[in-house]
């Protein structure tokens, strides 16, 4: 008499984990002569997309009124797996859509597309604060799509049907060129074809490092991307330092493949001071427009780099509030120095489209607060038509492009003591991630309305 | 500032697609009524170069949309999405006889979609376009797995669908230019089909014995998927092309150890000596040589070879013995093989056997003999070279360009929806009931 296992008995020839003695290949052959017994079929489309796709997950060939969990897993470059899974329904033809249907749980519940990659979280009993961030932008992010049996325990059995889907930040025919020139340490990103393109400066945040996926993004949306390392502790001189912004905007300007008019800086938390400053001090570059997510226009003393800037913030940080989960807050501290006028930067000087992306639920810096500031600041200057702004509800700090999970409070690594903090960014995960969706959407419109219009040009012809 | 200066935003979504997806290509921010050519360029792994293009007005909002408007000239005109892939034909210059296939699965097709200034028809190399991308067209999808066959003597390559599976199994055979055509068998595993693509006129053993492979062989491919521990052995369908399909026929009604669940016949017939090998089916072909026909341009038209369809049992495969249902798929100004008369006379047999209500034909006025996935380019005729005769021909295949094109898209899509439903449906429910 064999053994058999619930599993084995409607999928043999996919039992995994068979019981011992039960070999799979055995069991297989005996069942599939006795039923008649075939997988669900499971489809994504289209299987390979940029990220900023959207998908259709569709499953065909279940029994009616079947309840299954559609669930996602990705193992990330760091060796963490992440997952996300939506509980469902077929209907009497034996469908399931994943764009179409409700999720009644699971990671995420209603009509939500995309619900199985903007609500993914590492999976149980991974360490806390993790965040999922691609660093090898050549390759695809692998996600595997499942569907299983069932709402409650879906788990423990070997899933019905998988296929796999891959996300690229890269579009097929796109650059990539580490550059070193002029002591600027960034990756180039060019999109294919003749040119000439736009171009864009792309900075991150107070972590620190070179990210290049933003900017692999955008040059799939068809701009000429510098990714820019510039959190240099070592970096002496505020001076040198503008000098360093100077160059490598201007890399990008003089690219033979740009349009040297239509150069925009993009920045994102201390990016987006970066992006202000040079857009209010430099006399030597002119961006065409500026994005700024998560807003920053701390700027206390002349002479200081941006790190130094950094460091003094993050020195202050004994003051910060520390909430009972031990996520360490920072936006009250900020609050706090951006309250001084002298520390705030001049942006009346501004002189070129800006746009503002915030979340309302900022915990790790005043961005709201600072938008309005931008916006009195810029009014008084006559310069408020230059100024859009976003703030999106129940949205934290860090504003990705669409369907990234959220990540409400991650480890950070302080620079100056080495110290690991959980920061709380903030955000709720729908509505977050809803924001990203929006907001991306937005930032191409103003990015092409600036750099790939242009009034200049509307009126010439 | 000049009108060349003027940026145009040229999109495909997607980039990378399967083989048998459709793309939007879209230009915005062009002038509203300016016109346009937008041109698909390839180049295959023979180093052959492959354009394909279309005439637009952008729209008083800029745009082109080339999935809702029209193309006033160029390889195809009128709204068609797909145009640009369907259309393309060798770049002038090129020798005469090409073929579009793909040998190496494993990676891309890669074309590149650009836009140039004004009504252009020749002279692309010499023009600098305005914009420019490039696009990936795969046969696999993610997951989906080559594993090359080699035991019992086969030479085949089996591609499984991403997943534990099981998966329904698939024969897939070409025609008579031999050689292990891989690409139909990739993309019918994308859908979820455990398939094996088998050489059974070029197969190692043959080259190595100089013998042909006899009907074992088959039955051996068939044993070897079936026994595959993904492989749902009950569930195995066979797809035939041109020769493909006289084999299919005869595996479905005489092997005592195939058991099909199903089987697509694509331009072949069911003619053939009823008690052959290969061999000896390939010399009956060669038998009525003699009424090898030739066109205009000297291409070698071969339908008339198993013209008039006999009346003799011995010489038809007996379709009226048929169990499992037949898609048999025909372009109806086939000029290699009788696939329209064949269709016919297959009709009536099953009609006279009662079992009819296992056959769908699908018949496509223009469409030739070589029905390929869609978006395949059309060849009216090609150089060939079959293992019956040492040097090349130009063969002529037949069909027109767009009503072809229009046929390769409707009977994939057909067939997919047949395999599926043959081999994935017939769930059991009460199965579940535990559950």
């Amino acid at each position: 008499m064999l053994a058999v296992s619930k599993r084995c008995f409607v999928f043999p020839c996919s039992c995994r984990a068979a019981p011992p003695g039960c070999g799979p290949h055995t069991l297989g052959r005996l069942f599939s002569a006795m039923t008649q017994v075939v997988p669900p079929i499971l489809s994504v489309t289209p299987s390979r997309a940029l990220v900023d796709e959207k998908f259709k997950v569709l499953v065909e060939n279940l029994p009616p009124g079947y309840p299954v969990t559609v669930r996602s897993l990705h193992n990330s470059e760091d060796k963490h797996d992440w997952e996300a899974y939506g509980h469902y329904v077929s209907d009497h033809s034996g469908v399931v859509s994943v764009s179409e249907d409700l999720s009644y749980g699971g990671t995420y519940t209603g009509k939500e597309p995309m619900g199985l990659l903007w609500s993914m979280r590492p999976v149980p009993g991974s360490r806390p604060g993790l965040r999922l961030r691609k660093m090898n932008v050549c390759t695809p992010m692998l996600v595997t799509i499942s569907v299983h049996s069932g709402h409650e325990g879906f788990r423990d059995q070997a899933p019905l049907a998988s296929v796999l889907t891959e996300r690229w930040y890269m579009a097929p025919g796109i650059q990539r060129i580490t550059n070193n020139e002029q002591g600027v340490q960034g990756t180039l990103f060019i999109p294919p074809g003749p040119g000439p393109f736009p171009g864009l400066l792309d900075m991150w945040g107070g972590g620190g490092g070179l990210l290049e996926y933003r900017a692999a993004l955008l040059a799939s949306h068809g701009y000429v991307s510098l990714a820019l390392d510039y959190l240099r502790f070592d970096q002496e001189s505020e001076n040198l330092e503008l000098k360093y912004f100077e160059t490598a905007f201007n890399i990008i300007k003089d690219h033979p493949q740009v349009m040297s008019d239509r150069v925009g800086i993009f920045g994102l938390s201390l990016g987006s001071l970066v992006a202000v400053t040079l857009a209010a001090y430099s006399t030597i570059i002119k961006p065409c427009c500026i994005v700024c997510i998560s807003s920053n226009h701390y700027y206390p003393a002349q002479g200081s780099t941006v790190a130094s800037r950094f460091e003094g913030v993050t020195r202050q940080l004994y003051k910060a509030r520390v909430n009972e989960d031990n996520q360490v807050i920072w936006k009250d501290v900020g609050l706090e120095f951006i309250t001084d006028p002298s520390n705030i930067a001049e942006v009346g000087r501004i002189n070129c489209p800006t746009l503002l992306v915030n979340g309302c639920d900022d915990q790790n810096w005043p961005t709201v607060e600072t938008a309005e500031d931008v916006a009195r600041l810029m009014r008084e200057a006559g310069k408020e038509h230059l100024l859009s702004r976003l703030a999106y509800p129940d949205t934290g700090h860090l504003i990705e492009p669409p369907f990234s999970p959220h990540f409400r409070a991650t480890t950070f690594v302080i620079h100056s003591s080495k110290e690991k903090v959980l920061l709380l960014w903030g955000g709720k995960t729908k509505p977050h991630s809803d924001a990203q969706e929006d907001s991306w959407r937005k930032i191409l419109s103003f990015l092409q309305f600036h750099l790939y219009c242009g009034p200049c040009l509307k009126a010439k012809i | 500032m000049q009108l060349s200066l003027r940026l145009k935003c040229l999109s495909v979504q997607p980039s990378r697609g399967l083989m048998d997806e459709k793309f939007i290509v879209l230009v915005q921010n062009a002038l509203p009524g300016s016109q346009l050519t937008i041109r698909a360029l390839h180049q295959c792994e023979d180093g052959h170069s492959w354009e394909a293009f279309g005439h637009y007005t952008a729209d008083t909002t800029g745009t082109i949309n080339v999935s809702e408007d029209p193309s006033i000239g160029g390889t195809y005109s009128g709204v068609e999405q797909m145009g640009l892939l369907w259309s393309f034909r060798p770049i002038p210059g090129s020798k005469s006889g090409l073929r579009m296939r793909k040998k190496n699965i494993q990676t891309p097709m890669e074309v590149t979609i650009s836009v140039y200034q004004g009504h252009q028809t020749e002279g692309f190399a010499d023009l600098v376009p305005l914009s420019g991308v490039a696009v990936e067209r795969w046969y696999m999808a993610p997951g989906v797995r080559r594993i090359p066959v080699t035991e019992g003597g086969l030479t085949a390559a089996l591609f499984l669908p991403s997943g534990p599976g099981p998966f329904p199994g698939l024969l897939d055979l070409w025609g008579g230019g031999g050689q292990l055509v891989e690409y139909r068998a990739a993309l019918l595993a994308s859908h979820g089909f455990a398939s094996m693509a088998i050489d059974y006129l070029t197969a190692k053993i043959t080259m190595e014995t100089g013998k042909m492979v006899d009907n074992q062989y088959f039955e051996t491919a068939y044993r070897v998927l079936q026994q595959h521990p993904q492989v749902c052995g009950s569930k195995i369908a066979m797809i035939g092309l041109s020769f493909g399909t006289s084999i299919t026929l005869k595996m479905a009604v005489y092997s005592e150890v195939i058991k099909l669940s199903a089987a697509v016949c694509i331009s072949g017939s069911h003619v053939q000596p009823v008690d052959g090998s290969v061999e000896e089916i390939l010399r009956f072909f060669q038998k009525n040589g003699e009424k090898t026909r030739f066109s205009e341009k000297n291409e070698v038209i071969w339908r008339d070879l198993l013209l008039p369809i006999p009346t003799d049992p011995s010489l038809k495969v007996n379709v009226g013995r048929l169990q499992c249902p037949l898609l048999l798929v025909v372009g109806e100004d086939d000029q290699n093989w009788p696939s329209q008369e064949s269709a016919l006379d297959i009709k009536e047999m099953m009609a006279r056997a009662g079992n009819s209500h296992l056959l769908t034909v699908l018949s496509y006025p223009n469409a030739g003999h070589l029905i390929e996935p869609p978006y395949t380019p059309h060849a009216r005729s090609s150089t060939l070279k079959t293992v019956e005769i040492e040097e090349k021909v130009m063969c002529l295949w037949g069909g027109q360009t767009v009503e072809h094109s229009r046929a390769q898209e409707d009977a994939w899509k057909k067939m997919v929806v047949f395999l599926k439903e043959n081999l994935y449906g017939g769930r059991n429910p009460t199965s579940f009931s535990h559950l």
